[in-house]
């Protein structure tokens, strides 16, 4: 029974042996939004975009997409959920050893039997869609970053997705790129008629272009709001992470016994 | 006292963690038999790994069957011309190739040149993500990347042992019949009499059909489980070129002894 939600999260924990990474975290990302995860790294995001895609499983708790549970799938509908997912990674993890064009066209030849004519038109017009058509006959070393994140792009929506992912699709880009990527995002989520997970600890262009934004601690949802309620926002960990302060409700220092006692114990020892 | 169940302990982790690791190996290495079925209905895949895993390593497989040839034909030369032999050069030197130095020998290189080369691939695949990204497409990488480049190694290898063996007896041929001048009927016709093609051919073919196994599964599963990092991938093309070589000549020994325990 298809609700108004993509994705559906209801306490979910994950842990890796003892450490815990994720601690009972409820979340719902409406159909047809961009919706920002945000937070500090190691707080969870990645994680959880990996819970999502099934790529891990949780301790407890349920990952719904489309209505179905993503944990209790089998492998094969696994896949076939996937192949309904885009993906682009932080670094664009394109094959390294295949042009621009085969990357782009690598996952329509692998899911559909179209004739070479078809998949040629279809790649060419995802790279036009990103700016890079004239780039099809290189191979990713030549790219800069802006422009392998573009090309990732355009392969995370060659089968155009329902779901499209985004793995800190801003890091390490200069500010034009980034823009670019991020008005891509925007266009490619609402031209597609597709749903946009975006996770990223760069607020100031994810405010511009996603619709809600979830903010996560330490595996734990602190805050919650459209980008003008977090704009306005009092709460502490909003504030610091907007105003990009050292310290606050996230300390600036990794916990560790007083300094004092650490340096007396030394000297006791020397 | 604390020190004994201290060293206890620390032994003990090792071997638990030794055997998860064979448990794992074994997974995986049934996981690429049941995925196998793509690395030959698209041929073209493996095809592609037999190039890169057995055509690119060709000039060092035969610079060095050559070496060896040229070596066996002098070592066998000066012993054999001792008791008035010499004419069973072919024999020593076909024999030698065929059942031992040949696929070891190859075994060995391909493990240094074409195994490293795998185990570096598939591990950098994995920390650049691009092993992540397949399976996120629904394309399973144990059946696109890892069943090929076995299969490719283990079709590769064979071929590479025999042409190790034919390079080798012709640097005999070389160094016995055109320079030291051993009479080349002789060398010829004694090494066709002698070296039988089940006990002797067939039996290398085996074995370098075995070390291509195990080479190829090793290279393939130290990539795969290598951490994502560049230290991670380094530690496991080093494990790559040592475990393959220990491999081979344990197997080597196991193998020559049920081949060859009549004679």
């Amino acid at each position: 029974m298809p609700t108004d939600n993509l994705v559906e999260i209801d306490k979910l924990s994950f842990a890796y042996d003892e450490r815990k990474i994720l601690k009972g975290i409820d979340m719902t990302i409406p159909r047809g939004k961009v919706v920002a995860i945000m937070g500090g790294s190691g707080c969870g995001k990645t994680t959880l975009l990996r819970l999502i895609s099934g790529q891990l499983k949780p301790s407890h708790g349920d990952v719904r997409v489309d209505g179905v549970s993503v944990p209790k799938m089998s492998h094969q509908a696994l896949y076939a959920l996937r192949r309904r997912m885009g993906m682009l990674f932080q670094f664009g993890a394109l094959f390294t050893d295949l042009s621009v064009f085969e990357n782009v066209a690598y996952p329509i030849r692998e899911h559909t039997d179209l004739p070479e004519e078809l998949i040629r038109d279809m790649t060419l017009l995802k790279l036009n869609a990103v700016g890079l058509r004239g780039t099809q006959a290189l191979m990713p070393r030549s790219l800069s970053g802006g422009m392998a994140r573009r090309v990732a792009l355009a392969r995370a929506i060659a089968l155009d997705p329902m779901l499209i992912m985004y793995d800190e699709p801003f890091t390490g880009l200069d500010p034009i790129s980034l823009g670019v990527i991020g008005q891509l995002i925007r266009r490619f989520n609402d031209a597609l008629g597709a749903t946009s997970i975006m996770v990223t600890h760069d607020i100031h262009v994810s405010l511009q272009i996603v619709d809600y934004v979830y903010f996560m601690s330490d595996g734990a949802v602190v805050a919650q709001g459209t980008p003008d309620e977090i704009r306005a926002s009092q709460d502490p960990f909003v504030h610091q992470f907007i105003h990009a302060e050292a310290d606050g409700p996230v300390r600036f220092d990794y916990p560790a016994p007083p300094l004092a006692q650490e340096l007396l114990r030394e000297s006791a020892h020397g | 006292m604390a020190k004994l169940i201290d060293g206890l302990t620390k032994l003990g982790n090792s071997c638990n963690n030794a055997l998860q690791k064979l448990g794992f190996a074994a997974r995986f290495f049934v996981m690429i038999l049941l995925y196998s079925g793509q690395s030959f209905r698209r041929i073209h895949l493996t095809l592609r790994e037999v190039y890169f895993s057995g055509v690119l390593s060709l000039i060092i497989i035969l610079v060095s069957g050559l070496f060896v040839g040229l070596v066996l034909g002098l070592q066998g030369y000066e012993t054999l011309q001792r008791y008035g032999s010499a004419e069973a050069l072919g024999i020593l030197v076909a024999l030698s190739l065929t059942r031992e130095l040949g696929p070891v020998v190859a075994g060995l290189l391909f493990a240094s040149r074409a195994g490293s080369a795998m185990t570096a691939e598939i591990g950098l695949m994995k920390a650049t993500e691009q092993i992540t990204a397949m399976d996120i497409m629904a394309v399973n990488p144990i059946a696109r990347v890892i069943a090929p480049r076995f299969w490719g190694g283990v079709i590769a290898m064979p071929l590479l042992a025999a042409m190790f063996s034919a390079m080798g007896i012709l640097g005999g041929y070389l160094i016995g019949v055109v320079f030291i001048g051993v009479d080349e009927g002789s060398f010829w016709s004694q090494m066709q009499a002698a070296v039988d093609f089940r006990s002797d051919i067939l039996n290398g073919i085996i074995k370098s059909f075995v070390f291509g196994v195990a080479v190829s599964l090793i290279a393939v599963f130290e990539g795969y489980d290598s951490l994502p990092t560049a230290e991670g991938v380094s530690r496991a093309i080093t494990r790559t070129v040592v475990n393959s070589a220990l491999a081979i000549l344990a197997l080597d020994f196991v193998l020559t002894s049920f081949m060859f325990r009549g004679i």
